[in-house]
């Protein structure tokens, strides 16, 4: 009797969830493995997850753990120091810089680009398009694909009457952030009335979750219209389009026209600036950094000296695996400015 | 109605009580022979036995994702079952009062939050404190997933033990303690575990609350302090990125993942047969 | 000392059921707190007004309660008579050497992760409902939509209120059937017998499957084509709460803009007391008439 009141006790008590595990953040001694964790953007990830392993090898005690949980959630778990790095595809506002505890760093590590994908019958070669279109054919007003504007800048080539289905990205992601920020940029109404944010509110089409979900529902939609990363549409043989520069060229994406976009941009000191829309004749115009966020007074020196050590490998060293997996290596005026930024970490 | 009427009713409802088995097994014939074409060709050995590698490398698998979602959904029954039982249990016993009322409609509100708010909800309460990601709070958000259907599964199992078991327990004797655990809880025993295994199917495909709570590692870790690698996180992970070798990569997980729910659905479902045999006078 | 025992065990297991009570007042607490911002700006309009815009800080909850209703409600109607016809099939009509099998079958439904469910609703699923939209004349036929949403809802439903709602009916005691067989019935009239003796049950078998339905995510997201619209058409792309909130959050950065989802999240807590309050109403009418 007495029994079945102790066992319901003990039940209920395991039933509390555990105490916290009693370890510190700061766990190893020296010449113990050192985990760091780090979170943020989606688009760098592949690279990213490359680098750590290759400075690993030559690092054997040094664990870097990075998650891609959006470029969002890497500034919010950095500001509330969940994470040691963060990592974004678009620089911090200055409310976010201010809200964060301590002043944060942005370091630029490759550069990536955003495609026109499309799905339209018969079609099977590169269509060229311009910034004001692109921002006409997503605010709606373009319409089908036999339009004035878009057989103008297609000469010769037969274009169907088919309806043009818009698809855009419904999860907020930096692809969409740069996309928005050069259809911004060339396209007064669109600025206006959609602005440049990681989620906007798009005046048509579709929403897909993700370069796959865009790519996914324009393949298979006849008529569709949709944007994805470089690295998404060529590494899925996706068919995309040209868009004409600020110079009036019509420019494939290729990662030596994403590096001479970023060649043709003044860089702050600060490392926060857009490089869409950029001058230079073989300048793709919708390229865009990515940045590795870190405090410049942070409290835990050891792991500070590691990433900053890191950064520096990744910044020379680890440039050259960049291409391979489809990303812009950065130019090198841009590389050493960092380096010379690095050092305003406090150690 | 006559006798001839009601039988052709009768027959007419039992085929479309079979149908329905059909429809339902079309879609699942569909997506499990997707999943195996997809996944089942990309398992080998070095999905076991490896960590994941990054793109271009050979090999690379998901070793310590494999173990990570064992270890998170053990924490999240841990957390779940007793909780889940013992509130059904309080539930079946004492059906009318306020309380319970209160607790039941509790626990159905809980079971519509979508898993990503209630992994909001365990990242406010068991990683911002702390400021660390952990399997613990992986676990305790799948747990708080759990609970409900646990709740709900073991209370109506045991309000269908026929009444003349528990009177006659009681009639002899017995506590209500006594009587509960000795008597009422055996006979239900097999729908109770069938309902835990529904929460445990249910949270082990869950992606969303383990983002803000066990968060993932690229390492093999089984702190229960740090945070942790799982299946789901790694598949989608591996899902949204552009490269062949990690989508297929990504496919033999989630096949590998239902393959392993199948199989604590079996070994579960064998264990309440052992169960059933043994209360069998 | 019996009595001792018996005030014990109700207050030791009253305890852990107030351990419920908590994490649901909890909840609610913690999603008021994070959506203060968004409370104090919007007030009541947040639950009319149709528009969404991060980039101006304009937001409206309208279209995704809309679709999150919809969808389940519609989910709802495809699945119960399904699952409840599997139910019934398995305990009562199937031989039974087929029982087991198709209980294993059933829950494999239940096993596959809502990511897979995505996947294969936007490589299999879509193109299907693109087909049937194009042949039942819909213009455009995307395939993404409340159709294709509701049609996976249902799919990912269907295992969970059968598994629970098959329990259900094998603890009925035979007795009952025997007694409805012995007063002559058919089949169908005994299995109706049975159904209602465990009716509080299947109802709590329905409610499970809703709860799914409402919370569902991932798969949610890949084949309803997130635009927020509120519309009765079956083709058209449409949003729910869910989707917005898996969708956005992890990008979200902005105070105010973070404080808007997760007030979505609210607004959700909300409809599912309001849908569980008013269900627990009917059922009360039901067994009072």
């Amino acid at each position: 009797m007495k029994n079945g009141i102790y066992i319901l006790l003990a039940l209920a008590l395991a039933s509390c969830k555990p105490a916290e595990v009693a370890n510190t953040a700061t766990d190893a001694p020296a010449g113990q493995t050192i985990q760091i964790n780090g979170a943020g953007a989606t688009f760098p990830y592949p690279i990213y997850s490359k680098w750590f392993d290759e400075y690993g090898k030559s690092h054997t005690n040094v664990r870097i753990n990075y998650q891609s949980i959006g470029s969002g959630g890497g500034i919010k778990q950095l500001s509330a120091q969940t994470v040691f790095f963060g990592a974004t595809d678009g620089p911090m506002t200055d409310e976010q810089l201010k809200a964060a505890p301590g002043p944060i760093m942005h370091f630029p590590t490759v550069l990536g680009a955003v495609v026109p994908i499309y799905n339209v019958e018969g079609l099977e070669q590169t269509l060229r398009f311009t910034g004001p279109l692109l921002a006409d054919v997503y605010l709606g007003k373009i319409t089908k694909w036999n339009d004035r504007a878009i057989a103008a800048v297609n000469p010769g080539v037969k274009l169907p009457a088919t309806d043009i289905v818009v698809v855009h990205r419904s999860d907020g992601s930096g692809t969409t952030y740069i996309w928005c920020d050069y259809l911004s940029k060339v396209s007064p109404e669109y600025q206006q009335k959609v602005g440049v944010a990681t989620s906007v509110n798009w005046p048509a089409g579709v929403g897909a979750k993700g370069n796959e979900g865009v790519a996914g529902l324009v393949r298979q939609t006849p008529g569709a219209i949709g944007y994805v990363e470089l690295i998404y549409a060529s590494h899925n043989n996706i068919l995309f389009g040209s868009v004409q520069n600020k110079a009036g060229e019509h420019v494939n994406a290729t990662l030596q026209s994403v590096t001479t976009a970023a060649a043709g941009v003044a860089v702050p000191d600060d490392f926060r600036v857009s490089i869409t829309n950029a001058d230079g004749k073989d300048a793709y115009p919708i390229s865009s950094f990515t940045w590795i966020l870190l405090y410049q007074n942070p409290s835990d020196k050891e792991r500070a000296r590691i990433m900053v050590d890191f950064m520096k490998w990744a910044l020379t060293d680890g440039q050259k695996f960049a291409p391979e997996l489809g990303y812009a290596p950065l130019p090198q005026p841009v590389v050493e400015k960092e380096m010379a930024a690095l050092g305003r970490i406090a150690l | 109605m006559s006798a001839r009427r009601r039988k052709i009713v009768s027959r007419v409802f039992e085929t479309l009580c079979g149908m329905a088995v059909l429809i339902a097994l079309i879609p699942l014939a569909l997506i499990l022979f997707y999943v195996v074409k997809e996944g089942a060709g990309a398992l080998n050995l070095a999905f076991f036995t490896q960590m994941p590698k990054p793109v271009g490398e050979e090999g690379g698998g998901m070793a310590n994702a494999i173990v990570g979602t064992l270890i998170l959904i053990g924490l999240a029954a841990l957390f779940a079952v007793p909780v889940g039982c013992i509130c059904g249990i309080h539930l079946s016993e004492y059906p009318r009062s306020k309380f319970s009322s209160a607790v039941r409609f509790a626990a159905d509100v809980m079971n519509g939050v979508p898993s990503i708010v209630i992994g909001i909800f365990a990242y406010g309460l068991a990683v911002l404190p702390v400021k660390r990601f952990s399997a613990i709070a992986g676990g305790f958000a799948l747990g708080l997933l759990m609970i409900p259907i646990v709740i709900r599964t073991t209370e109506e199992l045991l309000r269908l033990v026929p009444p003349g078991l528990r009177e006659g327990a009681l009639a002899l004797g017995a506590s209500r303690s006594r009587a509960v655990f000795g008597v009422i809880i055996p006979a239900a025993l097999p729908g109770i575990l069938t309902g835990i295994l529904v929460a445990l199917a249910r949270v082990a495909g869950e992606t969303a609350p383990l983002l803000f709570t066990s968060f993932n590692n690229r390492f093999w870790s089984t702190n229960l302090g740090q945070p942790i690698a799982s299946l789901t996180v790694q598949v989608f992970t591996y899902a949204i990125s552009p490269y062949d070798d990690w989508h297929r990569q990504a496919w033999a997980g989630a096949f590998l993942l239902v393959m392993m729910i199948l199989a604590l659905s079996i070994i579960a479902r064998l264990a309440v047969r052992r169960l059933e045999r043994m209360n069998r006078p | 000392m019996k009595r001792g025992d018996d005030r014990g065990f109700r207050l030791a297991t009253g305890a852990v059921a107030g351990l419920v009570l908590l994490i649901v007042a909890g909840i609610a607490f913690e999603l008021t707190r994070q959506s203060w911002l968004s409370i104090g700006k919007f007030g009541l309009s947040f639950w009319t007004t149709k528009v969404w815009d991060p980039v101006s800080g304009e937001f409206g909850a309208l279209p995704f309660i809309w679709g999150t209703l919809y969808s389940s409600v519609l989910a709802l109607a495809l699945a119960t008579p399904i699952a409840l016809g599997i139910a019934i099939f398995i305990t009562e009509l199937s031989p039974r050497w087929l029982r087991q099998p198709l209980s294993y079958l059933t829950e494999l439904l239940a096993a596959i992760p809502s990511i897979v469910y995505g996947l294969w609703g936007i490589f299999v699923l879509v193109p299907i409902v693109r087909k049937i939209e194009i042949a039942l004349g819909a213009k455009p036929a995307l395939g993404v939509g409340m159709m294709a949403a509701a049609l996976i809802l249902a799919i990912m439903v269907i295992p969970f209120t059968s598994s629970v709602a098959r329990e259900i009916l094998k603890n009925v005691p035979s007795t009952q059937r025997e007694a409805a067989y012995a007063l002559g019935s058919t089949r169908w009239e005994a299995i109706k017998v049975a159904m209602s003796y465990g009716k509080s049950g299947i109802f709590g078998a329905v409610m499970l499957g809703f709860g799914r339905a409402l919370g569902e995510t991932m798969a949610v997201t890949m084949v309803i084509g997130n635009s927020p619209r509120v519309s009765l058409s079956l083709y058209a792309p449409q949003y729910t709460m869910a989707a917005v909130i898996a969708n956005e959050f992890t990008e979200a950065a902005d105070e105010l803009y973070l404080h808007a989802l997760i007030e979505i999240g609210l607004l959700l807590f909300i409809i599912t007391i309001i849908i569980n309050g008013l269900s627990r109403l009917l059922i009360w009418r039901m067994k009072n008439v």
